[in-house]
């Protein structure tokens, strides 16, 4: 701190705290401490605010556990409370999101890293980059194009055979998810493979070679030297695509069914159509710590600080 | 690595790569369907007339000017705080540091949603205990939307920054000072040059990532629209192909962009090749 005195004196020392300061307590500090507080309030008319009735109280988390419908649930039939079954729902679909763009993107991530030569590396990066630049909106539009009943998909596969007639894949096939599921890979896959390619790069190829002179299967060359070295950018990038994942709102609405609820589906639902911002404010709160909790788990699981996470 | 196994990382590749373009090609090519769905089967004939639509289409128009001017008000902000930030925190140590850059990664990995509702919830609730709240700053409308983007995407810049300022030799500073430099000018002629390249692109992802961001937006703006929201709410309610052919031109904007700073990028690399080899030659007959 002294030393930037003596550097940038007084005045521009003051600039770079006054502007340090006001990020991270207007933006970022104080509307979270806002959004726990307005959590616990009830949702008022306006004149009613700051009056007898505007006490903290837990009923909007209690909202949470209201409104139980007849549902199933991994093949059980079970009663349970809709916005429950939306953030569990949320969660599973996330990480099935997650482990299959890591399954689509390590190989590809190890193949760029230290197969593909260096001459056509740029040409490639570029052309994976391309539907990274163009905005998730579009993205999700593009597979409404696809999946809609009357589309490409259906004309392919009635073409070739091998159905009868249409499936309205936006209903799902397997479940109600399906066209979600598959839609947030295509739009997050990108932000797993970037980390694990960076990562992978950084690994010296004698390694690799050591390991298979020493007579080595591939197999157990990347279970026991290339996975553990790109351990921090698998788990960047677990990070990333359940995140956003978790946090589309775009996508199941977009492609989604009827009978899908994204959880943030719920939180915009109170948010906006309900206009009761306390409601939605607690269901913020849900979420948010959910993410805590996903995020501090990645760095229990891959010992890894969260410097590396967020690159 | 075996020679099949290479192959098989080639075929996965091309398959990889069709399978992120076909979807866009497929969107790009509904953009010329006569049909009044936004389909390529079946066939209806080419048209251009979505094009038109697109350009009569005034919601559109104002939608992409409200879009374009939060992208420019969010790189005004936060490239200074992002850099201020990356200043500062470079000259601490410690749990201080540890807790700053806590702090500042948060945003980051904070869901879109979250920052858009809390920041909403703030400057709603600080007109209210100030008693102006009525007053159109406090309530939802484009302006939140640019703080609630500045909030993470200065960590974005800061963090750039940052890995620049690493490779910083602050004894520059100390001579500039000793040599009766003032306080601005070892800024502005010392820090800020050396900046340059990584406030550039913090400037870039900035403004890209403010055009492209949707979640943050769409709890933020109030009744305004910005290019990502249209596009969300066309779609909600039923669509013409007008999208397609506003997709379309959003895609060639973006590849010509990348295919200009590609090549740009490889003639300095060949210029740089080329330098290097005329040294090289130079050396040679010298000795």
């Amino acid at each position: 701190m002294s030393d930037l005195l003596r550097r940038y004196g007084a005045t521009l020392t003051g600039a770079f705290v006054l502007l340090t300061g006001f990020w991270l307590l207007a933006l970022v500090i104080l509307p979270n401490v806002s959004l726990f507080e307005q959590s616990f309030r009830p949702y008022l008319p306006f004149t009613e605010i700051g009056g007898p009735r505007d006490t903290y109280s837990f009923k909007n988390y209690g909202t949470f556990a209201f409104n139980p419908i007849e549902t199933t649930f991994f093949g059980f039939d079970v009663t349970m409370p809709i916005h429950i079954k939306a953030f569990l729902d949320t969660i599973l679909y996330s990480a099935l999101v997650t482990l299959f763009c890591l399954m689509l993107a390590y190989p590809l991530a190890y193949y760029l890293a230290k197969v593909a030569s260096p001459q056509s590396l740029p040409t490639l990066l570029l052309l994976l980059f391309i539907p990274l630049w163009v905005s998730e909106a579009l993205r999700a539009f593009a597979w409404y194009v696809i999946l809609t009943f009357n589309g490409p998909l259906n004309a392919l596969l009635t073409g070739i055979g091998l159905i009868d007639r249409g499936i309205r894949w936006q209903q799902g096939v397997l479940t109600n998810y399906d066209a979600i599921v598959v839609v947030l890979v295509y739009c997050y896959v990108l932000f797993m493979l970037l980390p694990i390619y960076t990562a992978i790069q950084s690994l010296d190829r004698n390694q690799i070679e050591a390991a298979e002179d020493l007579g080595s299967p591939w197999w157990r060359t990347h279970l026991r030297v290339v996975i553990p070295h790109s351990k921090p950018g698998i788990a960047s990038g677990c990070v990333m695509v359940f995140m956003l994942s978790a946090g589309s709102l775009l996508v199941p609405t977009v492609v989604g069914s009827t009978s899908a609820l994204w959880f943030p589906q719920s939180i915009y639902t109170w948010f906006n159509d309900a206009q009761d911002w306390q409601t939605g404010a607690a269901f913020s709160m849900i979420f948010l710590l959910l993410c805590i909790v996903f995020v501090i788990l990645m760095m229990r699981l891959f010992r890894v600080k969260l410097s590396d996470i967020a690159k | 690595m075996t020679r099949q196994r290479a192959i098989l990382g080639h075929v996965y590749m091309v398959v990889f790569l069709i399978y992120l373009i076909l979807p866009l090609l497929v969107m790009g090519g509904a953009a010329f369907n006569d049909s009044k769905l936004p389909t390529i089967v079946p066939w209806k004939g080419f048209t251009w007339g979505w094009f038109q639509a697109l350009f009569a289409d005034q919601r559109m128009w104002n939608s992409f000017l409200n879009s374009l001017l939060v992208a420019l008000a969010v790189v005004a902000l936060s490239v200074p705080i992002g850099t201020a930030a990356a200043i500062l925190i470079n000259s601490v140590s410690g749990r201080m540091r540890a807790t700053l850059y806590g702090f500042m990664v948060a945003p980051v990995l904070a869901p879109g949603l979250v920052i858009g509702i809390s920041t909403v919830l703030f400057w709603n609730s600080l007109g209210d205990s100030i008693g102006a709240g009525n007053f159109f700053f406090f309530n939802p409308g484009l302006h939140l939307s640019t703080l609630g983007q500045v909030s993470f995407i200065s960590a974005y810049v800061t963090l750039l920054v940052l890995a620049r300022l690493q490779s910083f030799d602050q004894g520059l500073e100390e001579a500039a000072l000793d040599l009766g430099a003032s306080h601005g000018q070892v800024l502005r002629r010392i820090l800020l040059p050396h900046l340059y390249p990584a406030i550039g692109a913090g400037a870039a992802i900035a403004f890209f990532q403010s055009l492209e961001n949707f979640n943050v937006t769409l709890f933020t703006r109030g009744s305004m629209d910005t290019l990502t929201v249209y596009v969300f709410s066309q779609v909600r309610s039923g669509i013409t192909p007008t999208i397609n052919a506003l997709a379309l031109m959003l895609m060639l904007f973006t590849i010509v962009g990348a295919l200009i700073f590609e090549t740009r990028r490889r003639r300095r690399a060949a210029i740089e090749r080329e330098m290097l080899a005329q040294a090289a030659a130079a050396a040679r007959a010298e000795e």
